[in-house]
């Protein structure tokens, strides 16, 4: 087997690998591999042709391509080393990662410190268990996407869009502006999956409607989807008799995504069954030292900006780590508490800035957000599980977490609360 | 004389509130009253979207003697939404080259809106 050598391999070439590699670049870390499956980088962002991306990075409005191209260019101006066509296939107990590729076969590449950056991947109709047939024209939206933004095949003529989750929606107007018919999206729960700015301009434009508390409950079809059977869906989340019928060719699912984490069950590391990622701090470290996780791997992110930003915290502390001046402090545990159903990262030991992200269990209008200790404390309009909560923790607050009394069990732990005002 | 008054609802997306915001108009398509908004951000996303929505359009373009198909590409500006449809036919009709740099423009000026239809990525032979 051919080995190789190197100081930090980044997994995943996407926007939170590619912004540690850069990051550790920057940092000065000489050695650098940054390995993709894909034949380019860039990720899933390129197929994302749509607008949307670096508002909050760049203070622009682009494309996923465009986002990619920003990153890319500054690796190619890099030495930073970049391993495409490969995958990453195991972790050894040891921390030496194994990758496969047609030109060398196998490769054990021994790292000072590893950052995973794998994305995630879409759930499927299996994962949510719809009942039918299984003919041809059943499609994940991000499988449909990349057919016709990159392949050039448009997957269906008559669609319906199962879960109203950012890339259904994305698609639904993709498809109708490509001479599809986007007969309706489904959601099983009462409120959108995807961000509001998705509904109006990818559903609302092309009145394409939303059934809310609706699912899907039979697929028709023997050897191409015919059609579909929709229930309108109680307050316990079961069907009920109130039914209807869409004849259709192609179904797309845009039911949730799940972090790609193979390779960290290997390390081994403890998955957080709520998020789908490995714990972490806010060094974005896993609980193996030198291991490091960003973007979609750790936990499902609303944009591809917050990935780039913990890719840039992972690269850098993955560089301090090889430096021999990782981040050290006491650890304080975050948890989740009412109306949150999951916070990250799950433990702070930085002095200088920490962003926490909390997502929403439900909905809730005029509400505090609170980090107990009376550390934060904000009003706010409303939360909704499709758009994270972001907290600040400036070196003041992160001062006062410090100086907080230990719980009787020794540890720290502090709760995010979201509570109605009333 | 009773006026004739119209109501159009939009959605606000300027904030996560997503206000419901509504414009009332009379006959001559003069706003009249917005109901709904919280902010003066709401007022002038839903009087915009009343008069003239703007959006931007992207798609893909057939491209040759590529590593891939396609192309994809984005107007350089926005453009009224009223006109997607028919930019999309023009956007269809299009087959180029490789190679192809990012922001190359691959139709100028269309329909004589002041905005081009331009490449998104670069694409090599």
């Amino acid at each position: 087997m051919k080995k190789l050598t190197t100081d930090i391999i980044v997994i995943g070439a996407g926007p939170g690998g590619m912004a540690a590699a850069l990051k550790a670049h920057e940092m000065g870390v000489k050695n650098i591999l940054l390995v993709d499956r894909l034949p380019e980088p860039g990720g899933i962002l390129q197929q994302c042709i749509h607008n949307g991306f670096g508002l909050q990075k760049f203070h622009k409005d682009l494309t996923g391509p465009e986002y990619a191209d920003a990153y890319i260019k500054k690796i190619k101006n890099s030495n930073i080393e970049v391993l495409l066509q490969t995958m990453a296939i195991e972790i050894t107990k040891d921390n030496k990662v194994i990758l496969a590729n047609g030109a060398d076969g196998m490769i054990e590449v021994s790292a000072k410190a590893i950052v995973l950056a794998m994305g995630c991947r879409e759930r499927t109709r299996q994962q949510v268990s719809i009942p039918g047939t299984r003919p041809s024209g059943i499609f994940t939206a991000g499988v449909a996407q990349r057919f016709m933004n990159i392949e050039g095949y448009l997957p269906g003529k008559e669609v319906v869009v199962v879960g109203s989750g950012d890339i259904g929606l994305i698609m639904a107007r993709r498809m109708t502006l490509e001479g599809a018919k986007v007969h309706a999206v489904t959601e099983l729960l009462p409120y959108p999956g995807g961000l509001t700015r998705n509904i109006v301009q990818c559903l609302n434009d092309y009145n394409i409607p939303l059934h809310l508390n609706h699912n899907v409950i039979d697929i028709y079809g023997k050897d191409r989807v015919s059609g579909v059977k929709i229930a309108r869906i109680n307050k316990e989340g079961e069907p009920t008799d109130e039914t209807f019928e869409i004849s259709c060719d192609t179904l797309l699912f845009s039911v949730g995504l799940i972090p790609e984490n193979e390779l960290s069950r290997m390390v081994p590391l403890d998955i957080n069954p709520v998020t789908g990622g490995p714990y972490i701090d806010d060094s974005y470290q896993t609980k193996r030292a030198g291991v490091f996780i960003c973007g979609n791997a750790a936990f499902v992110n609303d944009l591809a900006d917050y990935v780039s930003c913990e890719g840039e915290i992972a690269g850098e502390a993955a560089a301090k780590y090889i430096n021999g001046s990782p981040e050290t402090g006491t650890s304080v545990k975050i948890v989740a508490g009412n109306n949150i159903r999951f916070v990250v990262p799950n433990f702070i030991t930085r002095t200088d800035h920490v962003t926490l992200y909390a997502r929403a269990t439900q909905p809730m209008r005029d509400v505090t957000v609170s980090l107990s200790g009376g550390i934060i404390n904000i009003k706010k309009q409303i939360v909704k599980p499709s758009e994270m909560i972001e907290l600040e923790l400036d070196s003041e607050k992160l001062k006062k977490i410090k100086e907080l009394p230990a719980s009787p069990s020794g540890g720290k732990e502090l709760v995010i609360d979201v509570r109605p005002n009333k | 004389m009773s006026d004739r008054i119209n109501e159009n609802k939009f959605t606000c997306i300027m904030c996560p509130l997503g206000c419901e915001v509504s414009v009332k108009s009379d006959e001559s398509g003069q706003i009249t009253e917005v109901l709904g908004n919280q902010c003066a951000k709401g007022e002038k996303y839903a009087r915009d979207e009343f008069s003239h929505p703007l959006r931007v359009l992207t798609s893909t373009v057939a491209i040759e003697s590529a590593k891939f198909d396609r192309l994809p590409v984005r107007t350089s500006d926005f453009v009224p939404k009223d006109k997607l449809f028919d930019l999309m036919k023009e956007i269809q009709k299009i087959k180029v080259k490789a190679p192809v740099n990012l922001g190359d423009k691959i139709i100028e000026n269309i329909f004589g809106l002041g905005v081009d239809i331009v490449a998104t990525r670069h694409l090599g032979t």
